[in-house]
């Protein structure tokens, strides 16, 4: 608990020192104020902006319904990278994993007509399921051939997304009427209920039970790790494969064991944004998400309750930075500048100590990914 | 004594290789089927351009399909009867020019189009790949990872241009030199001096160039146009070298980054594998401890490097401004950072082997865009989708396990 706290506090330093380093670019780019020797109102930008994205992320319901919807994704995502470390390998194609996922939900939620309590479930396994499977081919291709998984996951990506270009064009998925690559719409008992649906004429409360998809797969990956033999085993692999082969564990079986599960966290991303953010699929359904999620497993170290917290950061981050965008001239781009500091700050704590004068022994960190495997 | 146990070695191949050697063999008996049953499909004559005048080249798509698929099946035996033992390499280049090669007369029978235009098309699109993969390999032969390719192109293409653009195409590029020099330093600063995790750095650069170019082409250059236009180079056409037909076209018509690229592989594959600081350079990757333990200056080598790596980057960068389109827009590279990294794997560290992994993954870009034009009864989006799916095959079945340097990640500690 002690830890936890002193981690807690770093991170929250590490958010100010990036708030701070923030600031000075949002003024120093403040090129029309400057010019004429404004000062006054480049810095009342930064409060302004500031205010925004504190307000966009959590004041009020809507902007937590907003956090919330942002969050689902990166959790599930970053899980899909965080289990892939752990094992000792990067996955770089949680974007590819997440098209699939969602193409297969997809298809439960509007071929099956049934009782919602039976359809969600069972399109959010689809999902997964489809993720697993897609991941799973990076695994067996490392397991079989040797072939690199940061090769192997980039080209999945790119297949990834023309099968789905392609998928949205024919009969089976392209909604009536649309000349466009967009899906049919999902079944309305194929929903992920609203978590603010209680709320009388509240549309704009997106937020969706995909979070709780989300917690309990950080619980099953929690409980993975440490409570499991094969968590144990999967740790082991990724620390030092050689001395997990001479324990006598598989570790070809367990780098696809790996990739099947980070495919089956990153489809369930995928399916949680089709039947709870969109209703329907397009191009566009992993955005940038599967990239995101690579910092969201750096920055909480692929543990699971460290994943939690910086999803949860970043989506806060995303919810802020588009209202602040709407509020202010300063570009919602500014969020990928805090994030990549804030992953810096928190993976530098000498700097921080430094920056604050915290007085404090910080524990080393260890490596996330032992070089690029062999 | 010691011949004949080299021989009995060189006899004995190892299981592993035993194994690989047959996929290949499988493979080209896949290539054969896919040859003989997808493209001799359409008949009819596919025109290729080789000059940009006229010379055409026709072939009939049908009958090249099936003389391809034959040599194919004849490889495929050949590989799993006896191997091809030293040219194995050679006779996969080959097959897979000869696969391209059937590809395209599948795709074009009935019409033409300009081969020689596609094939300059990918000589200049390999650059950023090339030299994104040349920073990468300059990095981890010495020891340090770097993720940060993408960030160091990213930032180098956007200071580049407005470099460029406020002064003139020389300050511009250095100014992107300078910027993946930064970059670098930042990198090593971090990952050598205070030991923080190489990826974590890494990926931070990436995400912090992608946010800050971003941020400020939107908030500064939007609303000032002028500091995002200029004129990009223009192709050199180098005396004699230019006149060999074809090959002259694609090789020596193009702009002086291109020539850059060609010079940088020489000048480090020399260096890697002829030099000193090659060998110092390998060492301090392979096994930090002893090469310190022999008096180099592990750390100083590592920075060193990386900053050669990010001055290099940074012209990998300064192409898109300058070598092409003239102009920054938001996340102009579109992850050919990350390619590169691939290039590095796919070339096993190597630098020639990297260049010829952008060579391939530069046809591939420069293929898709030709593609869109074909009708040939599939889907597009499968023909688009198959230049990756080849790299796959490729990398699955030939390239297969590749060795990083032993201590790439590892900060060194000086005792």
């Amino acid at each position: 608990m002690k830890d936890l706290l002193k981690s807690l506090r770093y991170t929250l330093l590490a958010l100010l020192a990036s708030l701070l380093v923030g600031a000075v670019i949002i003024v120093v780019t403040d090129i029309d104020a400057l010019k004429v020797g404004d000062y006054g109102k480049a810095f009342s930008t930064v409060l302004t902006a500031y205010k925004s994205l504190f307000e966009g992320s959590f004041w009020g319901v809507r902007s937590i319904s907003n956090t919330i919807t942002g969050t689902t994704p990166l959790l599930l995502s970053g899980l899909a990278v965080s289990v892939a470390f752990k094992a000792g390998l990067f996955n770089i194609g949680a974007t590819g994993q997440m098209l699939v996922g969602g193409m297969t939900a997809l298809w439960v939620g509007f071929t099956m007509s049934g009782p919602g309590w039976l359809q969600v479930p069972l399109a959010v396994l689809a999902g997964a399921i489809g993720g697993a499977i897609y991941g799973g081919i990076a695994g067996v291709l490392k397991a079989r051939t040797g072939a690199h998984e940061v090769i192997t996951t980039i080209m999945l990506n790119s297949i990834a997304s023309f099968l789905v270009l392609w998928l949205l064009k024919t009969t089976v998925f392209q909604r009536e009427g649309r000349p466009d690559p967009i899906s049919k719409l999902i079944a309305d008992e194929a929903h992920l209920p609203r978590l603010f649906g209680f709320l009388e004429g509240r549309s704009d409360l997106v937020a969706h039970s995909g979070l709780f998809v989300a917690l309990s797969a950080t619980y099953g990956y929690w409980y993975l790790l440490t409570r499991t033999t094969l968590g144990f085993e999967l740790r082991a692999t990724g620390l030092n494969s050689d001395a997990a082969k001479y324990a006598g564990m598989k570790s070809k079986t367990l780098m696809v064991v790996a990739m099947l599960l980070a495919g089956g966290f990153a489809g369930m991303a995928g399916a949680t944004e089709v039947l709870g953010t969109y209703g329907y699929a397009s191009t566009s359904l992993a955005g940038n998400i599967g990239f995101d999620a690579i910092a969201v497993a750096l920055l909480g170290q692929s543990s699971p309750i460290g994943t939690l917290v910086s999803a949860l950061l970043f989506g806060a981050l995303q919810a802020g930075g588009r209202s602040m965008q709407a509020h202010t001239d300063v570009p919602v781009d500014l969020i990928i500048v805090l994030r990549a500091l804030i992953v810096v700050f928190v993976a530098a704590p000498l700097l921080v100590k430094a920056m604050f004068r915290v007085k404090s022994q910080v524990s080393a960190q260890g490596q996330t990914f032992r070089g690029w495997g062999g | 004594m010691n011949q004949v146990n080299q021989v009995a070695e060189s006899l004995v191949l190892s299981a592993e290789q035993k194994k690989r050697a047959r996929n290949v063999g499988f493979a080209y008996l896949g290539l054969a089927v896919i040859t003989m049953l997808v493209f001799s499909r359409r008949p009819g004559d596919a025109g290729f351009r080789l000059t940009e005048g006229g010379a055409l080249l026709t072939l009939p798509a049908q009958q090249i399909a099936w003389i391809f698929g034959l040599v194919f099946v004849g490889l495929g035996s050949a590989q799993l009867w006896r191997g091809f033992g030293k040219i194995s390499n050679i006779v996969l280049a080959l097959a897979t020019a000869m696969f391209v090669m059937s590809f395209l007369s599948w795709a074009t029978a009935g019409e033409s189009f300009s081969l020689v235009g596609m094939l300059q098309d990918t000589v200049a699109r390999s650059v950023p790949i090339t030299l994104g993969a040349l920073g990468g390999i300059l990095c981890e032969r010495s020891g340090v990872i770097n993720i940060a390719i993408e960030g160091m192109l990213l930032a180098g293409a956007f200071t580049g241009a407005v470099g460029a653009s406020l002064t003139n195409l020389w300050f511009g590029t250095v100014i992107a030199v300078l910027t993946g020099v930064l970059l670098a330093w930042i990198l090593g600063v971090f990952s050598i001096k205070y030991r923080v995790d190489q990826v974590i750095v890494g990926f931070a650069i990436n995400f912090f160039a992608l946010g800050i170019t971003s941020f400020l082409s939107f908030r500064v250059l939007v609303p000032n146009p002028d500091y995002n236009s200029l004129v990009p180079v223009m192709p050199i056409s180098v005396p004699l070298l230019s006149k060999i037909p074809f090959i002259g076209q694609i090789f020596f018509v193009q702009t002086i980054f291109v020539y850059f690229s060609f010079a940088a592989v020489a000048l480090l594959t020399w260096s890697m594998y002829r030099t000193r600081w090659g060998l110092r350079t390998r060492a301090a990757g392979e096994y930090p401890k002893a090469a310190g333990t022999l008096g180099v200056d592990v750390i100083k080598l590592r920075y060193r490097n990386l900053l050669i790596a990010g001055a290099v980057a940074g012209i990998g960068g300064a192409w898109w401004p300058i070598g092409t389109v003239g102009r920054f827009d938001q996340n102009i590279t579109g992850g050919r950072g990350f390619i590169a990294l691939a290039a590095v794997i796919f070339g096993r560290w190597h630098p020639v082997g990297a260049f010829s992994g952008a060579l391939v993954f530069a046809l591939a870009e420069a293929v898709r865009l030709k593609i869109g034009n074909f009708d040939t009864g599939i889907p597009s989006e499968f023909l688009l989708m198959a230049p990756y799916f080849v790299t796959l095959v490729v990398v699955a079945g030939f390239v297969g396990v590749s060795r990083a340097p032993k201590a790439a990640g590892q900060p060194y500690d000086e005792q």
